[in-house]
């Protein structure tokens, strides 16, 4: 069962059918990179390391995030509307969690 | 006409810290970082006001049982620091202490704390745009006395005033930043350098270990005093928290 995570994702309020809307969403973590070297005490890598977004129950945005990614981090992309739907954001994180956001899409 | 002329230069330097010099802190950001701060879907200070909203409606004597809805704290944040009826300075997240402590019966959450963080961020929020006015007379002058002792003192092993930085070199690049008035309007600020949000006392310290003098504590005597003088600095300029810094 996946988790909530704070995030805040940015929808148009309604969209016709067709049109191009831009989705944007950012999301609450430390994407702790890690480190190791003499005399530290290493800390493992703790990032999202997958973002996948699907619509209506397809995947229409899928991203893999890199330990170079700062804190906090935010993504925008477009996809069509076609239907109304629920947006699923489901982050994957280092060690297995798995963090699940919806929004929903109005389509005129 | 000496006379004049010498009390003209007096007076010119009481208002050297006036109004006309000091220009918003927003003035001083990257476009970039600017467009970033007006907007809210970009903006990860955001993710604090929307925690602090939730901590605000929580529990049974909630922040909410008492003073209602978060909008009626509209231009709250605008007003403080401010000197409470026992004599003592209170910024904002002294104010929710106390409330926690006194009213709610709760422990402190601690300076620098997520919740208190969060908390300031949204109510802070609601002043965003306000003009600053805070009180500068009465009990509160002796403690704006002090913030400009403070403000205009050569401190550390770089021998430099807040004001030989933020009056006089306002405008100039600092390493990869450009310098501001230092005024504390975007205050509690979400800091790129940091990666989180933070309070004013956490860049007051910041500032104090860049010219390498004493840090003092968060939420020491000190830094409140100076909050007041830059409050009073930042006096009818606009609130810009939760702001967005380099």
């Amino acid at each position: 069962m996946a988790a909530s995570i704070p995030a805040r994702i940015t929808l148009p309020e309604t969209a016709r059918r067709g049109e191009v809307v831009s989705v944007r969403v950012l999301v609450r973590h430390p994407m702790e990179r890690g480190f190791d070297g003499p005399g530290l005490t290493p800390l493992p890598r703790h990032i999202l390391h997958t973002l996948r977004v699907t619509y209506a129950g397809e995947e229409v945005f899928r991203m893999a995030l890199s330990s170079g990614i700062a804190a906090n981090p935010y993504v925008e992309f477009t996809t069509v509307a076609t239907e109304t739907g629920d947006l699923v954001f489901e982050w994957q994180e280092d060690g297995g969690a798995v963090y699940r956001r919806e929004a929903r899409l109005v389509v005129t | 006409m000496i006379r004049a002329a010498a009390g003209f230069a007096l007076l010119a330097c009481a208002t050297l810290a006036g109004a006309a010099e000091i220009r918003p802190s927003r003035d001083y950001l990257s476009p970039e970082l600017r467009a970033q701060q007006d907007d809210p879907s970009r903006h990860p200070g955001w993710l604090w006001v929307e925690e602090g909203e939730a901590l605000w409606r929580r529990g049974a004597r909630s922040c909410a049982s008492c003073h209602g809805d978060i909008a009626g704290m509209r231009g709250v944040s605008a007003r403080y620091p401010t000197v409470a009826a026992d004599g003592a300075l209170l910024n904002l997240e002294g104010r929710i202490e106390r409330c926690r402590t006194e009213h709610q019966g709760e422990a402190a959450f601690g300076y620098e704390s997520e919740p208190l963080l969060s908390l300031t961020a949204a109510i802070a929020q609601r002043s965003r745009g306000l003009p600053v006015s805070v009180a500068t007379d009465g009990p509160a002058a002796a403690f704006l006395e002090e913030g400009r002792r403070l403000f205009g003192m050569r401190q550390g092993q770089l021998n430099l005033s807040c004001g030989q930085c933020h009056d006089d070199n306002a405008g100039r690049r600092l390493r990869g930043d450009v310098i501001s008035n230092g005024l504390p309007t975007g205050y509690p600020a979400y800091r790129l350098e940091w990666n989180t949000l933070g309070s004013l006392h956490r860049r007051l310290r910041a500032c104090s270990l860049g010219v390498r003098a004493e840090q003092f504590p968060l939420g020491s005597p000190e830094y409140l005093a100076l909050e007041l003088l830059l409050a009073a600095r930042a006096n009818g300029q606009p609130v810009e928290a939760p702001g967005l810094r380099r």
